[in-house]
Formats: structure tokens, C-alpha cells, sequence
């Protein structure tokens, strides 16, 4: 190394600099528009109903988050968006019909435990939306798994209960699903357009998308995370979901059912919780994957996208460890060069 | 033997019945070495090691004194002092076949003879009588379970290190509300493997 020429490490031009105009701030509220979609289909889908628990989440986040700033003598951060994304994604992820109680206290183990005390955005460990979530399902079983039917009337008062798909593929099998829903067609064209039992706003399929080439046009999010993480649930779901042998399994129930568009595209991306090398995020979208079917598939709950993503959150600091960064413009070294 | 029955109760103390974040065993350790990657790794390893090998005295005592001799009801005290004794041993023997090893993990020694996970396992298996080859499982499982936790949880408080937390929940506190939120994390794998 030493007889050759010494390349500089690192480049920096004089000034003037150009100025990115890109703030958190504006990333945050394009997230926000872009779950607009998904948004009003399930106040389509789940009529007003949808609009009070969501808005409930959104307000009590923002609250929480600034009456924590003010009292502790800090600068509020609600202008940002975070707080409003929280509690956005927090209220797309319950049931249709819970009371009052819920939203907020999600909101509060959200805003405060899982983001404000680990000293706010930047910093925490876990998706605090999906703490959010979690904590519910755990404290609250039942009134987290009332599940309504989608009746795409605006004004439903009475909303009849029934079992989300994936409840009934873990009940029933694949037989009984496809009969509830008439045929395969309608079953795949229901779950793509959303009209089925399920979060508010997980079930819109095709609204989520929308949302999503968006941020990825805008390149807010990249490839590597969602698409290793559909990738391995739909190659476990044709392996091992079977009922009849390996590799006979329907990968695109898999895929269209639960909260995994909602996941992979909105929650695992979420660039503070995930790892922020490429290599890494792979690894990560593969782990949600995997453990996405592990407890689909075997597993005491239902759907696994949350818990998924939950605990690969565990890991990105360590995978972001492991996997190092090259060096920017680092060239890779041969290994008979080295002495 | 049965190889499927080992790989399931390898995976089900390493994940999904993890000591440290389904049943909150071993937690003085836990938060204690896990400040620091370099010494959760070192910890892993030791607490690994030791753990296999008295889990395989204590089935040893168990099956061919204790059981024999009707003593099963001392078998807490029993356990406790094969551990110690072990530890103790290990110590010495350590210090003078391999001094760069001892300094490299003899610290964690002493620690480990008070934790509860290494008393736990003997205790379980003699209750759920596990064969030797399960037991021994079943102690590698915790092991590595123990491990793994050790590891997340130093990288998590390595990458907190630099985050503005309030001053009240700096260090310890904060530590323990990780730990409640990963095994809030860790309620996902219930269910998955029932033994």
C-alpha cells in the first residue's frame, strides 16, 4: 500500500455548497399524503367510524408528543409530522370498532414510552406505531380482534362481526376461505380492492400501493426492504402453506391478506428503525419475511407482520453491527495485495 | 434419539421460551455485562459453556445418587452446589492450564455462579425428566438464548449511548423499558412450538 500513490479518503469541495432542500419534516408529511389513499378507503369501507378512530390517534399522538416537549422545557417537534405519522399508522393498524380508550392509550405508550423517552425521533429502537399496536393486542385481546365487515355503505351503524382472512385460514384452511369469499377470483379481487374484515388500514391493497410507488418515486424509500420481505413470504407461503405437500402452498393469499403490504412499504422501511445499509436492509426484509410465515403458519396469532417487524427491529442495530459499510469510494481490496 | 424433539427444544429455550424475556430469569446479569458488546460476547460464551457443563453434572447427580437414594427433594441445594463447585473449579483449573483465557473470561466466572438461569435449567430438566441428550439440549438452547439477548441488548444500549434520553432514565431505567419492549416483541413467538 505504501509505494502507491495515496488516494485521497474522502473528497470535500470548497464552498458554496448545494443545499438539499429535503427536511424531515417534508419526508414526513409526503408519508403522510401518501397513506391518504388507504385512508379514504377505509372510511369507504368502514364509514365514519374509520375517520373517529383514526383522527383520535392522530390528535392524542400530537398532543402527547407536545405536552411532553412543553413540560420538560423542550422544542415542541408536532411541526415535523412524526407525532401526526404515528398516530396515523397507529390508527390504520386497529380494528374498526373500538372504544374510545384504546387510541389513546396506544397513543401514549407510542409517543411517550417508545419514542419521546428514548429521546425522541432518531433514536428510538422500535416502530412506535407497531409498540403501539402490540401493546394493545397484548392488554386488550378481545376488543383488539373485533373485526367488522366491510359493508362500503357510508353511514353502517350496526356493523356485523366476522373473522379476518387469515382468521379463517388458520381456522378453516384454504377450502373454507375461498368459500366464504364465492370463488378464487373474487376472493383475490376483494382482498386487492380491500373489502374484507381486517385493521382500517391494512385491507385496501391497491390503495397501499398507490401510497407507496409514490414514496418510492420520490426515492423516500428504496427497493430492498419491502421487496426481500414479499419476496420470502410469498416463496415460504408456496413451500410450506400447502395443505397438500411441499411447495403446493398460494403465495398470493399471503401476500394480499393481514397487514403485510401496510408493513413492508410503511413500517419496516421506517428509516430509524430498520438498518441503514443496503446489505443489511436485505438481511432485515428477509428476517420480517421469515418470521411473518413462522407465526402465520405456526405461530398462536393469526398474522405475524407486526411481531415481525417488532423483533427484526431487536436486530437492526446488531445487523447494522455486522454488516459494515464500505468506506464511500472505497475501492474493495484484493486479498493477496494485503502485505 | 430423537433429533427432531433436540432441534425443537434447542430453538423453543433460544427463542420462543427465552429466559430472559418470557420468564425474566438471569436479569442481574443480563443488565449488568450488557453494557458493552466486548463483554456480552465474552459473558455469551463463558455462561454458554458453563451452563451445558453442569447441567450434564447435575443430570449426572440426579439420576445416578439422588434418585436412587430418595434425595430428590434436596435437589435445589444439590444444584446449587454443583454449580458453585464447578465454577469454583473451572476457576482454578483456568488460572493456571490457560492464564490468557482466565483473563479473557475468568471475570464472568464468579458472576455466573449467581444467576438464576443456571439454577433454572437443572431444576427443569429434573422436572420435566428430560433423557441426557435433552437435557443437554435444552441447556445449549438457554445458553444461546441467554447469549442472543446479551448481544441484542449491547447493541441497542451502544447505540442509546449517544441518544438525548432524560436524565431520570439514563442507563438503567431505560434499559429496563428495552427489555419490557423487545419481550413485548418476543409474545409474537408464543405458540409456536408447544412441548
Amino acid at each position: 500500500m505504501a509505494t502507491e500513490a495515496k488516494t485521497p479518503e474522502l473528497i470535500v469541495s470548497v464552498s458554496p455548497h448545494v443545499r438539499g432542500d429535503e427536511t424531515v419534516g417534508r419526508i414526513m408529511w409526503t408519508v403522510n399524503l401518501s397513506l391518504l389513499p388507504a385512508f379514504i378507503m377505509s372510511v369507504y369501507y368502514f364509514g365514519p367510524l374509520a375517520a373517529y378512530v383514526t383522527g383520535l390517534c392522530i390528535v392524542t399522538s400530537v398532543l402527547f408528543e407536545h405536552f411532553y416537549q412543553v413540560s420538560l422545557k423542550k422544542k415542541s417537534t408536532i411541526g415535523d409530522g412524526s407525532a401526526f405519522l404515528t398516530g396515523l399508522l397507529l390508527g390504520l393498524n386497529l380494528p374498526p370498532s373500538v372504544p374510545f380508550y384504546i387510541p389513546v392509550v396506544g397513543s401514549l405508550v407510542a409517543i411517550i414510552i417508545t419514542k419521546l423517552l428514548f429521546g425522541g425521533l432518531g433514536y428510538n429502537i422500535f416502530n412506535p406505531a407497531l409498540i403501539g399496536r402490540a401493546f394493545l393486542l397484548i392488554s386488550f385481546p378481545k376488543l383488539m380482534t373485533i373485526w367488522s365487515e366491510p359493508t362500503a355503505q357510508f353511514v353502517a351503524l350496526d356493523a356485523k362481526t366476522t373473522a379476518t382472512p387469515l382468521g379463517i385460514l388458520k381456522e378453516g384452511g384454504i377450502a373454507k376461505l375461498v368459500e366464504v369469499f364465492g370463488d378464487k377470483t373474487d376472493l383475490y379481487m376483494n382482498l386487492l380492492m380491500g373489502s374484507r374484515a381486517g385493521s382500517l388500514g391494512e385491507t385496501s391493497v391497491i390503495a397501499l400501493l398507490i401510497g407507496a410507488a409514490l414514496l418510492m418515486y420520490r426515492g423516500y424509500i428504496t427497493w430492498h426492504i419491502p421487496f426481500s420481505f414479499l419476496a420470502t413470504v410469498g416463496v415460504m407461503a408456496w413451500a410450506l402453506g400447502g395443505d397438500s405437500g411441499f411447495f403446493t402452498g398460494d403465495p398470493l393469499i399471503h401476500l394480499l391478506s393481514g397487514g403485510l403490504i401496510l408493513g413492508a412499504f410503511f413500517m419496516a422501511t421506517d428509516y430509524v428503525t430498520c438498518p441503514s445499509i443496503r446489505k443489511g436492509q436485505i438481511i432485515f426484509g428477509i428476517g420480517c419475511g421469515a418470521i411473518t410465515m413462522m407465526i402465520r403458519l405456526k405461530g398462536g396469532f393469526p398474522e405475524g407482520v407486526m411481531f415481525a417487524i417488532l423483533l427484526m427491529n431487536c436486530f437492526a442495530p446488531l445487523i447494522d453491527r455486522s454488516v459494515k459499510a464500505r468506506m464511500f469510494g472505497a475501492i474493495k481490496e484484493k486479498k493477496e495485495q494485503k502485505k | 434419539m430423537d433429533w427432531t424433539k433436540l432441534f425443537e427444544l434447542v430453538v423453543s429455550s433460544a427463542l420462543i421460551n427465552n429466559f430472559v424475556f418470557t420468564m425474566f430469569l438471569g436479569l442481574c446479569i443480563f443488565f449488568g455485562v450488557s453494557k458493552k458488546m466486548e463483554t456480552a460476547v465474552g459473558m455469551s460464551i463463558t455462561f454458554t459453556m458453563v451452563m451445558v457443563v453442569s447441567a450434564a453434572l447435575s443430570w449426572v447427580v440426579y439420576q445416578f445418587i439422588m434418585k436412587p437414594l430418595d434425595l430428590t427433594f434436596l435437589k435445589i441445594i444439590v444444584f446449587i452446589g454443583i454449580v458453585a463447585a464447578f465454577v469454583q473449579s473451572a476457576d482454578t483449573i483456568m488460572k493456571k492450564v490457560s492464564p490468557s483465557l482466565y483473563y479473557k473470561l475468568g471475570v464472568y466466572l464468579a458472576l455466573i455462579t449467581t444467576n438464576c438461569i443456571i439454577i433454572a435449567v437443572p431444576l427443569k430438566n429434573a422436572g420435566e425428566h428430560y433423557n441426557f441428550f435433552e437435557s443437554m439440549a435444552f441447556a445449549l438452547g438457554s445458553g444461546i438464548g441467554f447469549g442472543l439477548a446479551l448481544i441484542i441488548m449491547a447493541s441497542i444500549r451502544e447505540k442509546l449511548e449517544v441518544a438525548d434520553v432524560p436524565a431520570p432514565f439514563r442507563g438503567l431505567p431505560i434499559s429496563f423499558i428495552i427489555a419490557g419492549l423487545i419481550a413485548l416483541a418476543f409474545t409474537g413467538f408464543s405458540g409456536l412450538i408447544t412441548l
